[in-house]
């Protein structure tokens, strides 16, 4: 079964079901799989930090800071160890070329979403991120392959 | 406080859908007389809807599109985010540069600018509508041009603006140019203070 994860949104699944999140600008798809059950987990981070956000708490699954949390527990309820996790990681871009740091947005959920895998010894084995342009990401559990797709660029595997 | 665009009440709606056929008779004049073509605009129909819908509503996240994003600051400040289909990009690269049946997503640095100029005149089309409606004064910064996965563009005004909610003013505005179709949707983005002090100078509560 595929399962889409729409904007600021999270899902899990065992193998062979798939996940895939579409047309990623600034926002960062995260895809962690524990290899031996194949469990695997995409979270759609749209935002950095959950802190200085208005009603912030009505929708934790936009920001890093409070997705990540959420998508590890789930994971661990249908079967993963934290300890095998492993992560792969697309999006962060820039969309628009403006001089204006209000549009960093693409780097500061990259550096949120590292900080905090980092901090939680998850490993980053692969990743397609920042430049500017859209990806599409698709996860399969049952490989851990991570399927990028963008629009004038074609598909690659990770 | 406002918080979100739902809380906009219908007059409120009426008011920026009459800014939206004003500002969309202006863009159309402007865009008449820069290609020396006919340009007729079809009632512009403004919607609060939120980005979901907004992606749906224009053909799934992955419909390319080609995206002028236009901020503004003054008595107002937000961003105006003009979504195009191929359609356009062809008419104003055939009209400047003579060249045919271009492919969109890979236009070069030439090509890019006259599209984007054109999508800079109607953002101030628009912008000066407002502006004119409430005597406010707005400027705009440069725009910024991409062509990319719908889904993808949309990153910009989801994620920019702090203070705004999950919706956004979004302006179904189709066009005419030389009897060929063209569609174009705008994503209006002020921040809701402004949207407020916008409201108030136009007498709405």
């Amino acid at each position: 079964m595929n399962f889409t994860i729409g904007i600021g949104d999270l899902k899990v699944c065992k193998a062979p079901d798939v996940l895939v999140t579409y047309a990623l600008g600034s926002c960062v798809g995260v895809c962690l799989l524990d290899p031996v059950t194949h469990v695997g987990g995409l979270s759609h981070i749209m935002l950095p930090d959950s802190t200085s956000a208005v009603n912030a708490s009505a929708t934790p699954m936009r920001f890093a800071d409070t997705a990540l949390p959420i998508l590890l527990k789930q994971m661990e309820s249908m079967g993963a160890s934290k300890i095998r996790l492993r992560a792969k990681i697309a999006g962060g871009a820039t969309m628009f070329a403006t001089t204006s740091d209000k549009f960093n947005i693409g780097e500061r959920n990259i550096a949120a979403v590292k900080k905090f895998l980092a901090a939680n010894n998850i490993p980053i084995i692969a990743q397609d991120i920042g430049l500017d342009y859209g990806r599409t990401q698709f996860f399969y559990p049952e490989t851990g392959i991570m399927e990028i797709r963008a629009a004038a660029k074609g598909n690659k595997q990770f | 406080m406002l918080k979100n665009y739902d809380e906009l009440s219908p007059i409120a709606i009426d008011c920026l859908q009459e800014v939206g056929n004003i500002g969309s008779g202006n863009a159309a004049s402007s865009l008449s007389a820069m290609l020396s073509k006919p340009v007729i605009m079809h009632v512009p129909k403004v919607q609060v809807l939120d980005y979901q819908s907004v992606i749906n509503e224009m053909g799934g996240p992955e419909k390319v599109l080609t995206a002028i994003l236009v901020t503004f600051k003054g008595d107002i400040k937000g961003m105006m985010m003009f979504l195009l289909e191929d359609a356009f990009a062809q008419i104003v690269v055939k009209t400047f540069m003579g060249k045919d049946n271009i492919d969109v997503i890979k236009m070069d640095e030439t090509d890019s600018s006259a599209v984007k100029e054109m999508g800079n005149i109607m953002a101030g089309a628009y912008l000066s509508a407002l502006a004119a409606m409430a005597e406010f004064t707005v400027a705009m910064d440069p725009p910024s041009l991409t062509v990319d996965m719908m889904g993808a563009l949309m990153s910009a005004p989801m994620t920019t603006l702090n203070d705004v909610g999950d919706k956004v003013l979004f302006i179904d505005d189709g066009f005419k140019i030389d009897n060929v179709n063209v569609d174009a949707n705008i994503i209006l983005v002020p921040e809701m203070e402004s949207l407020e002090i916008l409201m108030k100078k136009l007498g709405v509560n």
